[in-house]
């Protein structure tokens, strides 16, 4: 990795934390702010999930067991402990990573179908025991009582507005670092996993411990979109750790395209938006979303940014062609 | 925790009667729709994730043939039936374009048709819980085992499933239409150039798969409450049970099913709270010792 090219994305980085931050100037009213806050939760946790199966080739079904842990462990923290953001934060990840490691030893080693359902009855196994341990997590009510935001460095997250801020920041700190992962050697390493195990293990590379590092980030960027949920909502409910979570996560991913970087951010900016439109139309709301994904599984496997980006690269393509045909006339 | 409980119902015949039947009848339902699960993976390849719906629709099909005509015989036999032509359609039409892509479109194909039916449930048969009630036939008084109690209906059913648990077992390992599914299960192509239709082999899994899932759903609606979604948590029993007993094996299957059947049982009165937990640590230690399950073939 060039440091030039560090440079140039750190550079667009802030440039789209600033047009981010600039945008309530033109959308002033709350829906729009509500709007990427809920965003900015399910673009990490989408993105998240693609590090796994767009760049790794592990098609985890069950991701949202770091979502519903994320929220849980940051809710708990705020509010049984007492702790201060950072650390509920801090927990958050610590927590996430420490369950990634352990389902994670436990199913990468596993073959692609045993890997996808073995995740998901993880995650089933933690909706359980939320709804179960109801002294501790409310069982299926969720946390009432809301969550104590204490203020940390000037930063009140119980103000709207900088709420709306941290979790701009948050997201494209979050994408910046995980732009980061699969365009370094690491991120080479895992494309290459997801195209040939065999012959990365031929070439020395430990395949299964490759795995579980992308499963722990993966988890760890997980919990975080879960707790800022979390700090949205100001409670955790067992919904976010039930399956259709990690179901809308893939769906997010093959909607926007799986093959993109950015394929999942578009992913859950449209299912969010379709979300709003169709709750306000009809109440059969899964039989709607059943539909569209089927159209998407079934006619439109590259996504909506996939599309457009084979669509660009043909029409470069094209222009080489005729940019070289006519140096050869010449 | 609990193991006073525990020990006190181990030492009375009564408890002990009472609730082995109780997970021998989950475990025999279990069964079904783990033994079609298995079989579909094991001939096709792929996963059919939407197995629990299936189970869901035999038990709203039996409920709506049983209102309908008053008997439970034909509303058995017709929700089974009607199941498996549904998988039959379901195989033809959406999941066999999937096979040769990679699993995350199948799990989606399945995803969508796990909301679809769900909503269709909820608009046809309401959102709320139903409940079929005992058929009359069965409305005896309980036979009586060393104090324990044992409902006429739970006999039965643990009876029809062991029939049919035999009979699957001899139709794959006995017979030629057996011989052809194992066949086009270690390889399509070359039971293709032999001449057979493989396409009807897998429609035909696929069908037979849903009849099972059909069926248990129409044996359980009579002792279980009926509510969209209810699908789900079978589906990731059924799951636990192809690992534990090994993919593709029936009679893995049965021991797995009876096996999760009776640690639910028991387990709700020594540990209620840790039922799920001793599932999925059974399973682990498992896949951790014997990765392809106990009856299942090396992978």
């Amino acid at each position: 990795m060039q440091r030039a090219s560090v440079r140039r994305d750190l550079v667009v980085a802030a440039a789209t934390l600033g047009i981010l931050l600039a945008l309530p100037l033109m959308f002033p009213g709350k829906s729009f702010s509500d709007f990427v806050i809920r965003l900015s939760a399910f673009a990490i946790f989408a993105t998240s999930l693609n590090l796994l199966v767009g760049y790794a080739g592990l098609v985890s079904f069950g991701h949202g067991l770091f979502y519903g842990l994320g929220a849980y462990t940051f809710a708990l923290s705020m509010q049984k402990l007492g702790t201060s953001i950072p650390v509920g934060f801090a927990l958050t990840v610590v927590l996430s990573a420490a369950v990634a490691a352990v389902v994670g030893a436990i199913c990468v080693r596993l073959k692609e179908i045993y890997f996808s359902f073995l995740t998901l009855a993880f995650q089933m196994l933690l909706h359980s025991i939320i709804i179960a341990w109801t002294p501790v997590t409310g069982g299926d009510q969720g946390l009432t009582g809301g969550l104590p935001r204490p203020p940390f460095l000037g930063i009140r997250l119980d103000d709207p507005q900088h709420l709306y801020v941290f979790c701009c920041v948050t997201l494209v700190v979050s994408l910046f670092l995980m732009w980061h992962l699969v365009q370094s050697p690491f991120g080479y390493t895992l494309r290459m996993i997801r195209d040939n195990p065999r012959r990365a293990a031929f070439l020395g590379i430990k395949v299964w411990r490759a795995r579980l590092m992308v499963f722990i980030v993966a988890g760890i960027f997980g919990g975080i979109g879960g707790a800022l949920m979390s700090l949205f909502v100001s409670s955790a409910y067992p919904d976010f750790a039930y399956w259709t979570i990690s179901g809308e996560a893939v769906f997010m991913i093959l909607l926007g395209g799986i093959s993109v970087f950015f394929g999942p951010l578009v992913g859950a900016i449209t299912l969010l938006l379709l979300n709003d439109v169709v709750t306000r139309v009809t109440d059969h709301y899964s039989l709607v979303l059943g539909i569209i994904i089927l159209m998407f599984a079934l006619g439109m496997r590259k996504g909506l940014l996939g599309l457009l980006v084979s669509l660009w690269k043909k029409r470069k393509d094209a222009a080489t062609v005729k940019a070289a045909a006519a140096a050869g006339g010449d | 925790m609990d193991f006073q409980a525990l020990l006190s119902c181990f030492s009375s015949a009564s408890c002990v009667v009472t609730q082995t039947t109780g997970g021998l009848i989950s475990g025999m339902l279990l069964f079904l729709v783990a033994a079609g699960l298995s079989l579909i993976f094991g001939t096709l390849k792929v996963v059919n994730f939407m197995h629990g719906s299936l189970y869901m629709l035999g038990a709203y099909f039996a409920y709506s043939l049983y209102v309908a005509t008053g008997s439970y015989t034909v509303a058995v036999i017709g929700a089974a039936l009607g199941v498996g032509l549904f998988g039959l359609i379901f195989e033809r039409l959406f999941m066999s374009r999937v096979y040769n892509t990679d699993v995350l479109m199948q799990l989606l194909v399945c995803y969508g048709f796990i909301l679809i039916l769900d909503d269709a449930v909820k608009i046809i048969w309401g959102a709320e819980f139903l409940s079929m009630g005992m058929p009359a036939a069965f409305q005896r008084p309980p036979i009586l085992l060393a104090g324990g109690v044992l409902p006429v209906f739970y006999l039965f059913l643990i009876a029809v499933t062991l029939v049919v648990a035999l009979a699957l077992g001899l139709l794959i390992s006995k017979t030629r239409a057996g011989k052809i599914v194992r066949a086009a299960a270690i390889n399509p192509s070359m039971t293709s150039a032999l001449g057979i239709n493989t396409a009807l082999v897998f429609g035909g899994v696929f069908a037979l798969g849903g009849l099972l899932a059909g069926l248990s759903g129409a044996l359980a609606a009579p002792v279980r409450s009926m509510v969209s979604g209810m699908g789900f948590s079978i589906l990731i029993e059924s799951f636990i049970v192809t690992v534990i007993g090994g993919m593709g094996s029936i009679t893995g299957a049965l021991v797995g099913a009876l096996l999760i059947g009776l640690v639910r049982s028991f387990g709700t009165i020594g540990f209620p709270l840790f039922t799920e937990g001793i599932m999925f640590l059974f399973m682990t230690a498992i896949l951790i010792a014997k990765p392809s399950g106990l009856f299942g073939k090396e992978l």
